[in-house]
């Protein structure tokens, strides 16, 4: 019986039984960032401890950092306290980190596979549930707590128990106008938020094979808001073609050993699965939460469904989302006014997602009174917007264009809803005052999506606003 | 926080076998790591002082005025165990979020099940997450909502609740389960006593570099 990427990166990785029965799990590469280290480092501190590879840990500034001032000290002196620490700390233990000055700043899980640290068949841990991206590369990577973040700091290794595998697999063509965003909001959909608790979710088929890298990115990244920690994409020739040449990738004969090491970590035909769930592609039409959790979501020619015509166990959380958002069973999201536009996230702020929306901006604008913001994911794909003529497009239309970080995501930088905003967003949750404001609403989409609510005001069919570009 | 313990494999937590106190019921399913410490109180260094804003949207009106919540209502006072719904603790992998709970003084959360992240996170801080049947939840939310004075009591190596009347099985993780009855529920004293041998592994592994 063959093996799944899955088992064969455990197996490689595992070093040993712990007292409680759990693996000990050799991390090959640590990501950081001013959220849930500086503890951390406090805890290696308190019990007198060294990193102990501090080659293998990278840190970059992303949740807290302004988008438009970036002169510091920063206006908010907690964020300007959290970047000092991050700096203290690595310099102190000798953490290679990629500052704002540097260049290379961004969204942690964007700056990982851009300077080539993600790769195939590796273990990678980040303090953040979004480190599931990394996984487009065929690595298995994990998102941790603090506690974890400083085992990983003191041992390269922590405590975990293996996960089952569901192989998600898509089929059929998607439609114009229909993205990786809506495959995965479907998954999330059809399985549920906690769906994958216990999985790590392997997505195959022909469909995801013809994703480009940054698109399955999009996918292994909502991994955890359908309850896997873990998804991930066995690696291949685009694969290999987006590493190469990557600042911290194998070069020349390393290379080409790398290479054929990395394509014996893919799943084994006859490998076994503990579950297998079969998507039509063809199927999926572009998805827009309506509720609070990223199960929440219809195809944007459905009506919001009656609460009473749910699974019993949603129906609770189906009427308290209705009543969070003031929206009514049966209404169309179509049509529904927004205030505020958010592009960016660590889900859809890579060059393909402007790149693709750009097509659709170009010669259009930004409809009266909706606040439109667009941020890019690092200082590399804002660079690369720049050369493109990308960033023009999208402030020709009237988006704000900003400097690189998470932002309205969740909002620990200015960057927020207000009151109770409706805001279209290309990011990745929808809880309940996720975006900043308590009371602040949230709908997620594909970028295109959002550059359609943007044109319009309102949540629109992407396909028809555009069917004259 | 001062260091609990020296990091030396004998020197392991107290265990924790029982967990006993009053409960406050926090409804509802999917209960998120942004209702239960919203982000924008995560701009700190260090987890002190977390626990004032446990719930703070859930308990607090955007100006600040109190809406009332149970785990503000003097009938609730001096609870240490929380019970909720299906999901608790799902999105992001901030360990902020247990933390909160064990400063705002609660010792256990009982609920249908948990998001993985934020259980291995809570295990690992001592605060034990037991999963019940949903009619188990119910009823004990009937019951400490009547009786707010109820003890009730967690029994880990049993793996039962008792409150009052009520009697009920509840589940763990068996690596939980064992990590706390043997006080060895944080793995950072049992990671470092492998390092000689992690030393070697790394040395197999390649890890991302820079050329010379």
């Amino acid at each position: 019986m063959g093996r799944t990427l899955f088992q064969k990166v455990w197996d490689r990785h595992a070093a040993g039984k712990l007292p409680d029965g759990s693996t000990q799990l050799f991390i090959g590469t640590h990501l950081i960032h001013e959220v849930t280290s500086p503890q951390a480092f406090g805890m290696l501190r308190d019990l007198g401890l060294k990193v102990a590879f501090p080659k293998r840990t990278f840190a970059t500034v992303d949740h807290i950092v302004p988008t438009d001032h970036r002169v510091e000290p920063f206006q908010d002196t907690l964020a300007d306290a959290m970047i000092k620490e991050l700096r203290k700390n690595c310099a102190d233990f000798g953490i290679t980190f990629f500052d704002i000055p540097s260049g290379k700043q961004g969204i942690v899980h964007i700056v990982g596979p851009e300077q080539g640290i993600t790769q195939p068949g590796t273990t990678i841990a980040c303090g953040d549930s979004h480190t599931s991206t990394h996984g487009a590369f065929g690595a298995v990577a994990f998102g941790i707590g603090t506690s974890q973040v400083r085992d990983v700091l003191a041992t390269q290794t922590m405590a975990l128990s293996p996960l089952k595998v569901r192989k998600i697999e898509v089929r059929g063509k998607l439609g114009p106008g229909v993205y990786a965003k809506d495959i995965i909001l479907h998954v999330i959909r059809t399985l549920g938020v906690n769906g994958g608790t216990g999985f790590a979710y392997e997505y195959a088929g022909p469909t995801i094979e013809g994703l480009s890298i940054e698109e399955r990115m999009t996918i292994c990244n909502m991994s955890i808001e359908g309850g896997a920690r873990v998804g991930y994409v066995n690696p291949d020739e685009k694969t290999f073609e987006y590493l190469q040449g990557r600042p911290y990738c194998p070069k020349g004969k390393d290379w080409d050993a790398a290479v054929s090491e990395w394509k014996q970590v893919a799943s084994d035909p006859d490998a076994h699965y503990d579950d297998v769930k079969v998507f039509d592609a063809s199927e999926i039409r572009p998805t827009v939460t309506w509720g609070i959790n990223p199960g929440q979501g219809i195809f944007i020619d459905e009506a919001i469904p009656s609460p009473d015509d749910l699974p019993v166990a949603d129906r609770s959380s189906a009427q308290e989302a209705l009543q969070f958002m003031k929206f009514k069973a049966g209404q169309k999201l179509a049509g529904q006014k927004i205030q505020v536009a958010f592009f960016g996230s660590c889900t859809n702020a890579r060059v393909s997602d402007f790149v693709e929306a750009s097509k659709f901006l170009k010669g259009r604008k930004v409809a009266p009174g909706i606040r439109a913001i667009a941020v890019p994911g690092s200082q590399g794909v804002s660079k690369i917007c720049a050369e493109m003529g990308i960033d023009k497009i999208f402030r020709a239309a009237g988006f704000d264009w900003r400097e690189a970080g998470c932002s309205m995501c969740l909002g620990m930088n200015p960057d927020q809803l207000v009151g109770d905003e409706i805001c279209a967003s290309s990011s990745n949750r929808n809880f309940k005052g996720r975006q900043g404001s308590p009371t602040g609403r949230t709908l997620l989409m594909s970028p295109v999506m959002v550059a359609a609510a943007a044109v319009t005001g309102e949540v629109s069919d992407a396909r028809k606003v555009f069917a004259q570009t | 926080m001062p260091a609990r313990f020296s990091p030396k494999p004998e020197m392991s937590l107290a265990p924790i076998r029982k967990i006993t106190g009053r409960a406050v019921p926090v409804d509802g399913d999917d209960i998120d790591t942004d209702r239960i410490i919203p982000a924008r109180y995560m701009r700190c260094v260090t987890f002190d002082g977390l626990g004032e804003f446990l719930f703070r949207d859930i308990r607090q009106t955007p100006e600040g005025k109190s809406k009332d919540h149970p785990i503000d209502q003097s009938k609730y006072q001096g609870a240490t165990i929380l019970v909720s719904g299906m999901n608790f603790g799902c999105g992001s992998s901030r360990e902020h979020a247990p933390q909160a709970i064990v400063r705002a003084g609660f010792k256990a959360v009982i609920a249908g099940n948990f998001a993985e992240i934020f259980f291995g996170n809570s295990t690992t801080l001592g605060l034990p997450c037991v999963s019940a049947q949903p009619k188990d939840l119910q009823a004990l939310t009937r019951l400490i909502s009547q009786k707010p004075e109820t003890e009730v009591e967690i029994d880990l190596e049993k793996l039962t609740v008792q409150a009052g009347p009520l009697s009920f099985p509840v589940t763990l993780k068996p690596s939980a389960q064992q990590g706390l009855l043997s006080g060895r529920y944080d793995a950072i004293a049992d990671l470092l006593a492998h390092l000689p041998q992690i030393r070697a592994m790394a040395a197999k592994i390649p890890g991302p570099t820079l050329p010379a």
